[in-house]
C-alpha cells in the first residue's frame, strides 16, 4: 500500500467525514432541502423526519430519550449554552460553578465570563496526570452551588475523568453535572444513566460528521434540567435554541452517530492497538521520551509525547510529512507553551517538545510505522544539534545552570 | 508558518553543526538564551594568532529560525577577524533570512551568541572587552 503524504495524524483537532455520512447528507442539499419547521407541505415533513430520526440515533450512542437531544452549532455552542443557561436559570438557588484548569477553551471562557457578572468558580487543580482529586470536588460544593462542568476526556492528553464517580457525587448532592463530550464520542463509553450525567456537549466532527453542527443533551427526568436560551427566536429546539435547523448537517451528525456505535467494538481496539505501536515504536529508539497525561486513563487514539532538548516547533518542521499538533504556540511572539501541559505541573521546556498525535478510523499500520520511523530520526537529528542534549551528555545538570535571559 | 527558502534551507542542511573545544585558549565559546523561552544557542569560534576566525561551530535547540541564524552567523563568521565578526548585526541575519517580525529574537540572540564567544575568547587570551562583545541587547 502506498502511502500519502502528509499522514495525518490529528484526529483530535478534527476528523473527514465519513463517506457514508457525506452520501447521506447530500440529498438534504438537493431534492430533499425543506425546512424542519414547515408544517404545511411535504418538504417539511421530510425534513423534519430525518432531523427526528437523526436525533434518535444521536441519542443512541450517549444511552439518552431523542426528545433530550437540542441541536447546536458545535461544543463551543454548546457548552456556552450548558454552562450560561444553568447558570442564568438557577441563579436564584446559587451562584456557585466549579470546573477545573484543563478544560477547553470553550468552557473556561464562559465560566470566566461568569466570574464578571456575579457568580463564584471554583477551578480545581490537576495532578501531574490530568485527575482531579474527588475530594477537593466533594468539598468545594456547597449549598451555593449549581453546577460541575469536568470534561469526559482532555483533548490535549486524553485524560479521561471518571464520570460515573463524579456522576454520582454530583447528584447525592443534588447539584448538576455536565460533561464536555468532544474527545470521548465514540471512543470511550458514555451512558447519561449509568454515569448520571445531565448535561452532555458533542460535537459531529471529532466523530465522522461535518463541521458546523452538535448537540446538547439535557435531561428531562430525574431532575428535569431547564436551560435559558441564547438565542431568541422561533422557539425551535424546545425553546433552548432558537434558529432554522442545520438539516443536511443534522442528518450527518446522527449518521456518523449510528456508525460511532455500531463500530465502537471493532474501532476503539484498532485504535488502542495502532496508538500503543507508535508509543512502542518510538521509545525503542529515542531515549527519554516523556508521556504527558496518564498512560493509562485516556482516550485510546491519542498519545501526548515530550521530546526533552529538543524544541516543538523545529520538530514539527523536520516531520513536515505528518500533520500533527504541538503543546507550543511558539509561533506567537509571547511563546505560550500549552496551558494544559504547565498545569500537569510540566517545564515550560518540556511543554515546548511536546507533540500529540491522534488517530482515527483511516489511519493505517503503515502510517503509523512511516510517522515512528520519521519522528525518531528526526528528533535523534535535531538532538545531534542541541547543546542540551550534549550538555546532558557530559553529565550537566540543565536545572543548574544559570541561563542568560533573553 | 511559512518559512523562507534560506531558512528551510539552513534548517534541512545546516553548515557547521558542533563543537570545538571548549578549553583550547585559541576557542571562544558562547552560550545564550534559555530553556524555557524555547532557544538556546552555543556558538563557538577558533581563532589565530593574527586575530582571524578559522573556524565556526554551533549547537542550537530552537525553532526552525533560531536554527538557521546560527548557522547563517558560523557562516559570515569563518574567515573575518575578530574585529569585522563583532560588526555583524542581527538585522543583517533578518534580511538574509527573511525572517518575519516574530522571529526577530532569533538573529537578536544569534548577535548575542557571536558577541559572548568573542568576549569569551577575549578573556581567555588576556584581551579587554571590546565594544563590540559588551552586554547583550534584549530581544
Amino acid at each position: 500500500m502506498t502511502l500519502e503524504f502528509p499522514i495525518y495524524l490529528d484526529y483530535s483537532a478534527t476528523t473527514p467525514t465519513d463517506p457514508r455520512v457525506v452520501d447521506k447528507m447530500l440529498p438534504f442539499f438537493r431534492n430533499r432541502f425543506g425546512n424542519a419547521a414547515s408544517r404545511s407541505h411535504s418538504f417539511g415533513w421530510t425534513a423534519e423526519a430525518a432531523v427526528e430520526e437523526a436525533r434518535e440515533q444521536v441519542a443512541k450512542l450517549i444511552g439518552a430519550q431523542a426528545k433530550e437531544i437540542i441541536w447546536t452549532s458545535g461544543s463551543t455552542e454548546g457548552n456556552n449554552l450548558a454552562i450560561k443557561g444553568v447558570a442564568e436559570m438557577y441563579r436564584a438557588k446559587g451562584n456557585h460553578l466549579i470546573t477545573c484548569v484543563t478544560e477547553h477553551k470553550a468552557v473556561l471562557d464562559p465560566m470566566k465570563n461568569l466570574e464578571t457578572q456575579g457568580f463564584e468558580v471554583t477551578w480545581l487543580p490537576v495532578d501531574s496526570k490530568g485527575h482531579i482529586d474527588q475530594q477537593q470536588l466533594a468539598d468545594a460544593i456547597t449549598d451555593k452551588t449549581i453546577l460541575v462542568s469536568l470534561m469526559a476526556a482532555n483533548n490535549e492528553i486524553g485524560t479521561a475523568h471518571p464520570l460515573a464517580e463524579i456522576g454520582r457525587l454530583c447528584k447525592e448532592r443534588g447539584v448538576l453535572f455536565h460533561t464536555d463530550a468532544t474527545q470521548a464520542a465514540g471512543k470511550m463509553k458514555l451512558d447519561v444513566l449509568e454515569q448520571d450525567l445531565d448535561l452532555v456537549s458533542l460535537s459531529a466532527h471529532k466523530f465522522y460528521g461535518p463541521k458546523g453542527v452538535g448537540c446538547v443533551y439535557v435531561r428531562r427526568k430525574g431532575p428535569r434540567v431547564r436551560l435559558a436560551p441564547m438565542l431568541d427566536g422561533g422557539g425551535h429546539e424546545r425553546g433552548m435554541r432558537s434558529g432554522t435547523l442545520n438539516v443536511p448537517g443534522i442528518v450527518g451528525m446522527g449518521e456518523a452517530a449510528r456508525l460511532a456505535r455500531e463500530e465502537f467494538d471493532q474501532e476503539v481496539p484498532r485504535l488502542i492497538e495502532l496508538r500503543d505501536r507508535l508509543d512502542t515504536l518510538v521509545r525503542q529508539r529515542i531515549p527519554d521520551v516523556v508521556t504527558n497525561g496518564d498512560p493509562e486513563h485516556r482516550l485510546p487514539h491519542l498519545t501526548n509525547l515530550s521530546f526533552p532538548y529538543v524544541e516543538g516547533e523545529s520538530l514539527i518542521m523536520g516531520i513536515r510529512d505528518m500533520a500533527v499538533s504541538s503543546g507550543s504556540a511558539c509561533t506567537s511572539a509571547s511563546l505560550e507553551p500549552s496551558y494544559v501541559l504547565k498545569a500537569l505541573g510540566a517545564s515550560d521546556e518540556l511543554a515546548h517538545s511536546s507533540i500529540r498525535f491522534s488517530l482515527g478510523r483511516f489511519t493505517t499500520q503503515e502510517e503509523i510505522d512511516y510517522a515512528a520511523d520519521c519522528v525518531s530520526t528526526e528528533v535523534m537529528r535535531l538532538r545531534e544539534m542541541s547543546p542540551l542534549w550534549e550538555m546532558v551528555q557530559e553529565g550537566v545538570d540543565l536545572s543548574k545552570v544559570q541561563w542568560t535571559s533573553h | 508558518m511559512a518559512y523562507s527558502d534560506k531558512v528551510l534551507d539552513h534548517y534541512n542542511n545546516p553548515r557547521n553543526v558542533g563543537s570545538l573545544d571548549k578549553s583550547d585558549a585559541s576557542v571562544g565559546t558562547g552560550i545564550v538564551g534559555a530553556p524555557e523561552c524555547g532557544d538556546v544557542m552555543k556558538l563557538q569560534i577558533k581563532v589565530d594568532d593574527d586575530g582571524k576566525i578559522v573556524d565556526a561551530k554551533f549547537k542550537t535547540y530552537g525553532c526552525g529560525s533560531a536554527i538557521a541564524s546560527s548557522s547563517l552567523a558560523t557562516e559570515w563568521l569563518k574567515g573575518t577577524t575578530i574585529g569585522e565578526a563583532g560588526e555583524i548585526k542581527n538585522t543583517q541575519i533578518v534580511e538574509e533570512l527573511s525572517l518575519p517580525p516574530v522571529k526577530i529574537h532569533c538573529s537578536v540572540l544569534a548577535e548575542d551568541a557571536i558577541k559572548a564567544a568573542i568576549a569569551d575568547y577575549q578573556s581567555k587570551n588576556g584581551q579587554p572587552a571590546t565594544d563590540a562583545a559588551g552586554s547583550s541587547t534584549t530581544a
